[in-house]
């Protein structure tokens, strides 16, 4: 079973944590209960599209998380039939996450939460968050209050991003 | 030079703040060494065979005198008294404490420095010609171009973990001095039959272990779509690029495995979406960044100094100075001066805190307060009046850095090697001395004309030694330091790789090999002929017959 940190940080906020994130286990089997929220990967949402449509329309919520080498692309539906989409970052090092994030935000027109879940620390947060992210399942291992304050690292910075789609350049005076 | 604005410095300063906190954290225990390692080294901060070493940015290599003084201050205070220069036109701190950094890096922020993206796999400090702004055969400058990408490229949010390091090179003249064919992605300023300008754009060179000359795949790119291009190449880089592998994580990999072709078609597919979006350059940044690269206030001459005409019939030694280190420059009645860190003795791109202050007053009193490095490991003083070269020629000689080898066998390239790097199979500082020192006679060095000379400690390639007329590259045979030896590589437009030449040799041969090859090279020399063309005309043959004569005939694998 994952080892999952009761508490999440959604849209500034320290809070409880409601998904329950199911991961197959050795034997490579995925056993979704059949009650309340559950976070799957997207992989086998996808090969159990239909009965899962079924659980969520009962009002058991069942939101999708995208592996590094999962493709928005590849979305058989709009990203917003979902409330919550969560990438997956195995390794804080693996940055596949923050492009995904980023399209699922500016191409796919995703509305709802987008969570960074896996090796995600106070250090990584400032830019998942300026890449379209809104909550953060910090490690079960770190000080989540102390993670939160990552969110304001930097308050300024070049790029256009989700967070601010003006780069810098549009907001600067133009120095005479 | 670009001067920040409350903005820039206000990035500089909170990533001071952010640093000092992971130290803290690091120190505390609340931070893994594995979970510190990359965050250290997205800030220049390895941990090497000693001791740390601080990687500092200097943005395309320019850097002013007060900046200067800071350095050596900082070198006095948190190191033993000098610093490097390196290859990509940074300069290393060979022994800072780790627990000192964010103290230097918050120095180093009063005079708008810092070691922001200096190493790990990210996009790292962006390089051009050392003397864009002043070259006689400049197109474009350059440099506007370099501290626009210098700001798409801090801390971006989508790609601060790439799979690999990746490095972009920006030229705007004829001759290409910043190599970029040989980076991640590389860029001529251009100007088109209409005086336009605009961009090419070519990816996937680098050297390493797998030396690959880049691909063009956009041969005309609109300027104000640059930031726009470059966060498309990037994200197929990062969503695309081999993370299962890091010998195989750079972009050259991904581009030659997908072809250049299917590359760009990518690019293009997903440029496609974001071209004309918000990261489209404005007219008002492209003229913002431009006015900090204007002309200094030249005085105006007609033609070359007539004083300056006699000085240099009347001294061979200061003649010889001028043909080697001074450069054309485009303003009438100025050059542009290459300081030698190559003297015999010194590892090449050391200076000490003394000879930073004493290089920092003399742009003062001679170049307008500014300094560049090259990625040669020089430092240059781009805007000197002639009337004023005897005057420098002996104010550097004083300090060790007039020595008249720029593009000589001994100014060689050469990256710290095995004396201070953890991953060298060989050292690479005491086979650079030894070869200074069995070819001090400045007349013969003169003679022979130009030589590049690279040397690696290992296949990462840190002294270019692929792109070497003479590559030296360390190997590790049984536990023991080899060395390999290429010849045929060149740099800028026509850039094309070395090819080894055979076994490798033990630390000792190596001065007899380097001269029984320069010995080949004056016997078959048609009269001032360089040693590539002589190469490219005689090829690699009476060099192996000379270097491994008497030698048995070992076999051996050719990249050891
Ligand atoms: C002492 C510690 C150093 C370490 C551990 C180190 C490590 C590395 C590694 C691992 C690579 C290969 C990366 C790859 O191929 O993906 C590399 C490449 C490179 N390094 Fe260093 N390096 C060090 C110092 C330096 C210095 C002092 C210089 C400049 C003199 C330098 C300049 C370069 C350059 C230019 C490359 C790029 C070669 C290419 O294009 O692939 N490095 N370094
Ligand atoms: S080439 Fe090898 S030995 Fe030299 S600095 Fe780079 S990694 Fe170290």
């Amino acid at each position: 079973m994952l080892d999952q940190n009761p508490q999440v940080i959604i849209d500034r906020e320290v809070v409880a944590n409601r998904w329950v994130r199911v991961v197959a286990n050795e034997e490579g089997v995925v056993s979704v209960p059949s009650e309340g929220a559950v976070l799957l990967s997207y992989q086998y949402w996808l090969s159990k599209q239909e009965e899962l449509t079924l659980r969520a329309a009962a009002g058991h919520a069942v939101a999708v998380c995208f592996a590094p080498d999962d493709e928005p692309e590849s979305l058989p539906v709009a990203a917003n039939h979902f409330v919550m989409i969560a990438c997956d970052f195995p390794a804080f090092t693996d940055g596949r996450g923050f492009s995904i994030g980023r399209l699922l935000r500016e191409r796919h027109g995703f509305t709802g939460e987008l969570r960074a879940v896996g090796d995600v620390f106070k250090d990584t947060i400032n830019y998942l968050s300026r890449s379209g992210f809104t909550a953060f399942d910090v490690r079960s291992d770190k000080d989540i209050v102390d993670a939160a304050k990552g969110l304001d690292d930097f308050t300024e910075s070049y790029q256009s991003s989700v967070a601010q789609p003006l780069p810098l350049f549009r907001r600067r005076a133009v120095i005479a | 030079m670009y001067i920040y604005d409350e903005y820039d410095q206000q990035i500089v300063d909170q990533r001071v703040a952010q640093y000092r906190d992971q130290t803290q954290r690091f120190l505390a225990g609340e931070l893994t060494e594995e979970q510190f390692r990359p965050l250290r080294l997205q800030n220049g901060l390895y941990i090497q065979r000693h001791a740390p070493m601080l990687r500092v940015a200097i943005p395309y290599g320019h850097v002013s005198s007060r900046q200067v003084r800071k350095l050596a201050e900082i070198a006095r205070k948190y190191d033993k008294d000098y610093a490097h220069f390196t290859t990509r036109q940074n300069i290393q701190y060979n022994w800072p404490a780790l627990e000192n950094v964010p103290d230097i890096l918050a120095e180093l922020a009063t005079v708008q420095m810092h070691a922001i993206q200096t190493s790990g796999n990210c996009i790292r400090n962006t390089t051009t010609d050392q003397f864009a702004g002043v070259a006689h055969d400049e197109i474009v400058d350059p440099r506007p171009w370099c501290e626009i990408i210098r700001q798409w490229s801090t801390f971006h949010p989508e790609f601060a973990h790439l799979p690999r390091k990746f490095k972009i090179a920006v030229n705007g003249s004829v001759e290409d001095r910043a190599a970029v064919l040989v980076h991640d992605i590389g860029i001529n300023v251009v100007k088109n039959a209409a005086g336009e300008v605009g961009f090419e754009i070519y990816v996937g060179g680098g050297l390493g272990r797998t030396p690959i000359v880049g691909s063009l795949i956009k041969p005309w790119l609109e300027p104000e779509h640059l930031l726009s291009y470059l966060d498309a190449v990037l994200r197929v880089y990062n969503r695309y690029g081999r993370r299962d592998n890091k010998y195989k994580a750079r972009i050259k990999i991904l581009v030659k495995a997908m072809t250049p072709e299917a590359f760009g078609a990518k690019v293009d597919q997903e440029w496609a979406f974001t071209k004309n979006g918000p990261m489209t350059l404005t007219q008002d940044e492209i003229a913002r960044n431009q006015q900090y690269f204007t002309a200094p206030a030249y005085e105006v001459f007609t033609g070359d100094d007539a004083e300056f005409l006699r000085q240099k019939l009347e001294s061979k030694g200061f003649s010889r100075w001028l043909e080697r280190n001074v450069f054309a420059h485009k303003q009438a009645g100025y050059a542009a001066v290459t300081l030698s860190l190559k003297p015999n003795g010194v590892a090449p791109g050391d200076a000490s805190s003394s000879q930073l202050d004493a290089v920092a007053d003399l742009a003062d009193q001679y170049s307008f307060g500014e300094l560049r490095v090259s990625h040669q490991q020089n430092l240059i003083l781009a805007d000197v009046k002639q009337s004023d070269l005897l005057a420098l020629w002996e104010a550097a000689k004083a300090i060790g850095f007039a020595t008249p080898n720029i593009g000589l066998l001994t100014d060689v390239i050469c990256c710290p090697g095995g004396d201070f790097c953890s991953l060298a199979n060989a050292k690479s500082i005491p086979i650079a001395l030894a070869i200074q020192d069995r070819f001090d006679n400045l007349d013969y060095l003169h003679d022979l004309g130009e030589i590049d000379m690279n040397m690696s400690g290992c296949m990462n390639a840190c002294g270019h030694h692929h792109i070497g007329n003479i590559g030296i590259l360390g190997v590790d045979k049984n536990g023991s330091e080899w060395y390999q030896v290429s010849l045929g590589g060149r740099q800028g437009k026509g850039a094309s790789l070395a090819k080894v030449l055979g076994p490798s040799f033990a630390q000792d041969e190596m001065p007899d090999v380097i001269e029984k090859i320069i010995n080949v090279f004056v016997a078959n020399r048609n009269g001032e002929e360089s040693f590539i063309d002589l190469f490219d005309r005689i090829g690699a043959e009476p060099f192996k017959a000379k270097v491994y004569e008497g030698k048995p005939n070992r076999r051996e694998k050719a990249d050891a």
